[in-house]
């Protein structure tokens, strides 16, 4: 025992500050020029497992990751937001935006040589509003008036009222084939652990709890995929993941803020992985409940936006991977409004306006205190989220110097959100929001929606924003949605529900001898199909089928 | 004899159901929906909607009836189907019939755990005999600190210390998972030591930290056994000291340890949990943490019931084992 203990002792302090470079002989040089070729594998880690491949069915970010390569939808998001065909060829909108009428491609097939056609989306548009299909994405689907197939390559819907998000919803969830799936239950068909669908890669095996192994697509309507496998394997702990990247067994994965700037800074990984940077579709806010007598004042909560240093949160939690948020949209797409009211970090300012909110330290224990009432208040976050955690560590430090006392309590994410949120029982939350492609937030701000289980827990309450709201979802002509939304943006910088602190930073790393990744606002992985390793650098032996 | 194991087996039944009993309304009491991962903060999600998940999961019943309901499939050995999203029966991803037996769950589970148990009574037997025998001396103390330590260290943060070290340093031993990605390659040799590579970090983790409690165990045992009159008979007949140790004295000291071993099932299912999701193994304890999380209820049952029973099978081992060993008990 404790022969082997001194060994590790010594091992350690020879080799702990010597990284690996036994890969470097495998020569994967960024810049080797190469033409693109078929064949090798990526290799990808996750930490959870998918469920189940029918995207209409799965709830987890797994399973849609997998599912996203195996089935298309009819429309797609383009590099720049704008919305394109995909499996729709193009489509038309009536002038009183109530009717689409998608026109698809011709010759597209399923895995097993079956023509997809209209009837195809129409089987998936009767699956998804079925009464007995378990399902979290029905909404979009029940505003839909009437559904029509005039002819194999035309899909037509009507709306009982314009839906601006309808467009995008006919994405892949509701695509599947009628062929193999008529008649039956999808719930109870092996279909989800073996899906037949059209996208770039199929399902070759799937090892429960180990890994899921996708081939290309041959057939892919857009291509065969350079790349022959996706390899997905099931890695729980977020540290062994980073330790079997390093040791050269994945090729892809998510970093985290101190990876990405601190970890991954060293010849071996410069040398053998490239990072990308992008903003995530996401944003992390400080809450107030409205209904709190504390936060009832507009004054009071411009001060604690004026006493916190949004600039600072970014840099210090996030290791400057991320940029401070202004309202609820990301910046640089074209729902982001950029000329809203922001708030400097200005001690004095956020002093001033407590102090005329009738706010005095009259005690002298340096807390502020009206009617006999001290400032105090918890801001509570969620557990296993160390970047919340630290931002609320910041804010409470910042704001103790303005007289505010504030604690922080952190719990676990089903006792927070029915115990807390539901139930508002909480002063202050930071939470974060993933925000769709679509600028479409009415379920977060308009009014209608503060019943328990309701997003609007805030409570926030304005008519214009509740009109702008509905006339942004009315209409197609994105210069009219524009405005509304921009208008949403600076009634929200004004009143301040939320403190909108940081959009972050999306940090993947894939090993350097993957070519044609394209960044883009909407991420990396949209054209996977495109990527491809030249001959000489493939590392995996290819596969005939 | 058998009307004492009858006696036994059939007092199983009732335990059994208290831990049902008391694991399911447990369980039920933590906040939170197996649905919840579907409507948790998911603004397309309707209240209509909502409810009719739970409809469809029979959430909208009360506790009781969900409990009965799940105990009237359970005596036909139905644990029922999944509540994750892929509704899979449960015993079909505990014992997956479709995987080769070596990559079931249940089994993955069993087998390193006993490998590690002989690992730790390979290591800790003869070290508490040593220590005994050469009581206070240097190599005791030595022993006695390295098991402590031992157990103080968390077993994820020497996990992650011995993949580091071995699997990026050294580059000696594979970090996580069961086989490597080209092992249907390999040859049957390379397919034995491809998977013996990727169970040496897990299994020697799993046991570092079960070292102490058995070597100190067996250290006082064999300390009290030497001091018995026996004992001292034997050495003053003139048999050697080896022949009166192991022969004489080791038989008596080792009944405490076999009562141990059967207490020591459940601490290894729950020390399972932490090394496979380090390790990426994909075992029971793996599933039963991804369960939880979820608030897949029949899936934390199954694996709550059937890590149970084999608690209650250890017990009822290591009663039949002493029962074996110790003439005394059996005339009882």
């Amino acid at each position: 025992m404790k022969k082997i203990l001194y060994l590790i002792l010594i091992c350690i302090i020879i080799f702990g500050c010597r990284h690996k470079s036994a890969e470097t002989g495998k020569q994967a040089k960024q810049d080797i020029p190469g033409e693109p070729a078929y064949g090798d594998a990526l290799i990808t880690g996750s930490i959870g497992e998918p469920s189940i491949l029918i995207p209409m069915l799965a709830g987890d970010s797994a399973s849609h990751e997998i599912a996203g390569l195996i089935f298309n939808g009819l429309v797609k998001y383009d590099t720049d937001l704008s919305v394109i065909g995909d499996l729709a060829e193009s489509w038309d909108i009536s002038p009183d935006g109530l009717v689409i009428t998608f026109h698809l491609r011709k010759g597209v097939k399923w895995f097993d040589g079956v023509e997809f056609t209209a009837d195809d989306i129409m089987f998936g548009y009767k699956t998804i509003i079925n009464e007995k299909t378990p399902t979290a994405y029905q909404e979009d689907y029940l505003q839909v008036n009437k559904a029509e197939v005039p002819d194999k390559y035309t899909f037509r819907v009507t709306y009982k009222k314009p839906f601006a998000p309808a467009l995008t919803s006919w994405g892949a969830l509701v695509i599947l084939p009628k062929h193999l799936l008529e008649g039956k239950d999808i719930t109870k068909t092996d279909f989800g652990r073996n899906p037949t669908g059209m996208g770039p890669y199929k399902l070759r095996t799937w090892t429960s709890g180990q890994s899921l192994i996708l081939e290309s697509n041959r057939d892919y309507f857009q291509g065969r995929p350079y790349i022959d496998r996706y390899i997905y394997k099931i890695i729980p702990d977020p540290a062994t993941m980073f330790l079997e990247l390093q040791a050269g067994e994945l090729d892809l994965m998510g970093l985290t803020p101190i990876q990405y700037t601190k970890q991954t800074e060293t010849a071996y990984f410069r040398e053998n992985f490239q990072k990308f940077r992008y903003p995530v579709f996401a944003y992390t806010y400080l809450g107030f409940n409205l209904k709190y007598p504390l936060f009832e004042d507009k004054r009071v909560r411009q001060a604690i936006a004026y006493a916190i240093d949004k600039k600072e949160i970014v840099d210090v939690v996030l290791f400057g991977l991320g940029k401070p948020a202004t309202g609820p949209y990301v910046p640089d797409t074209w729902p982001y409004n950029p000329d809203v009211k922001t708030y400097e970090y200005d001690l004095q300012k956020a002093r001033d306006l407590l102090r005329e909110a009738g706010w005095k330290d009259t005690d002298g224990d340096g807390i502020l205190d009206k009617g006999g009432r001290p400032f105090a208040f918890t801001i509570l976050t969620n557990m296993g989220n160390s970047l919340r955690m630290n931002t609320a560590t910041i804010i409470q430090w910042k704001l103790v110097k303005i007289g505010i006392k504030v604690d922080i309590r952190v719990l676990e994410w089903s006792t927070f959100v029915n115990e807390f949120i539901d139930k508002r029982r909480f002063q202050a939350v930071i939470l974060g929001w993933s925000i769709g492609l679509d600028p479409d937030q009415y379920d977060i701000w308009h009014s209608g929606k503060t019943k328990e289980k309701e997003f609007n827990f805030v409570s926030y309450k304005n008519p214009e924003v509740d009109s702008l709201l509905e006339k942004g979802r009315r209409t197609f002509n994105i210069e009219e949605r524009k405005k509304a939304y921009f208008k949403i943006q600076e009634i929200l910088a004004e009143e301040l529900p939320y403190i909108f602190l940081y959009v972050p930073d999306a940090t993947p790393v894939v090993h350097a001898r993957f070519k044609g990744i394209k960044p883009s606002p909407i991420g990396i992985s949209y054209n996977l199909y495109r990527w491809n390793v030249p001959k000489s650098l493939q590392r995996h032996a290819s596969m005939e089928p | 004899m058998t009307s004492y194991l009858l006696k036994r087996l059939f007092e199983m039944i009732p335990t059994l159901l208290g831990i049902t009993i008391i694991s399911f309304f447990i369980i039920h009491l933590a906040p939170g929906k197996p649905t919840d991962v579907l409507t948790e903060m998911n603004p397309k999600i309707t209240p209509e909607a909502r409810e009719k998940l739970e409809k469809y999961y029979g959430l909208d019943k009360p506790v009781y009836t969900q409990y009965r309901l799940w105990l009237e499939r359970i005596v036909k050995f139905d644990f029922g189907e999944s509540f994750s999203t892929d509704r899979r029966p449960v015993i079909e991803k505990i014992w997956d019939r479709k995987q080769p037996l070596l990559e079931r769950r249940l089994l993955i589970t069993f087998g390193i755990n006993a490998l590690s148990m002989l690992l730790i009574l390979m290591i800790a037997i003869p070290i508490g005999i040593f220590s005994a025998t050469h009581q206070y001396s240097f190599y005791d103390k030595i022993t006695t600190v390295t098991v402590f330590v031992g157990f103080a260290t968390p077993a994820f943060w020497l996990a992650l210390l011995l993949m580091i070290l071995f699997g990026i340093q050294l580059d000696w031993l594979p970090i996580s998972g069961l086989k490597s990605m080209d092992y249907d390659t390999l040859s049957v040799f390379g397919k034995v030591w491809d998977r013996a590579k990727h169970l040496i970090l897990p299994v020697f983790v799993s046991s570092f930290g079960g070292l102490a409690g058995l070597s100190r165990f067996m250290r006082s045992s064999m300390l009290e056994v030497i001091r018995q009159d026996y004992v001292t008979v034997a050495r003053a007949k003139g048999l050697r000291e080896k022949k009166v140790i192991y022969s004489h004295a080791l038989r008596n000291a080792l009944l405490p340890i076999i009562t141990l071993l059967g207490l020591s099932v459940p601490g290894l299912i729950g020390g399972s949990v932490i090394f496979e999701n380090i390790f990426g193994i994909p075992g029971m304890g793996q599933l039963f943490y991804k369960g939880v999380m979820m608030r897949d209820y029949p899936l934390v049952m199954g694996i709550l019931t059937i890590g149970a029973f084999f608690t209650l099978l250890g017990n009822l081992m290591a009663d039949i084992g002493y029962m074996l060993a110790d003439p005394r008990i059996r005339t009882k």
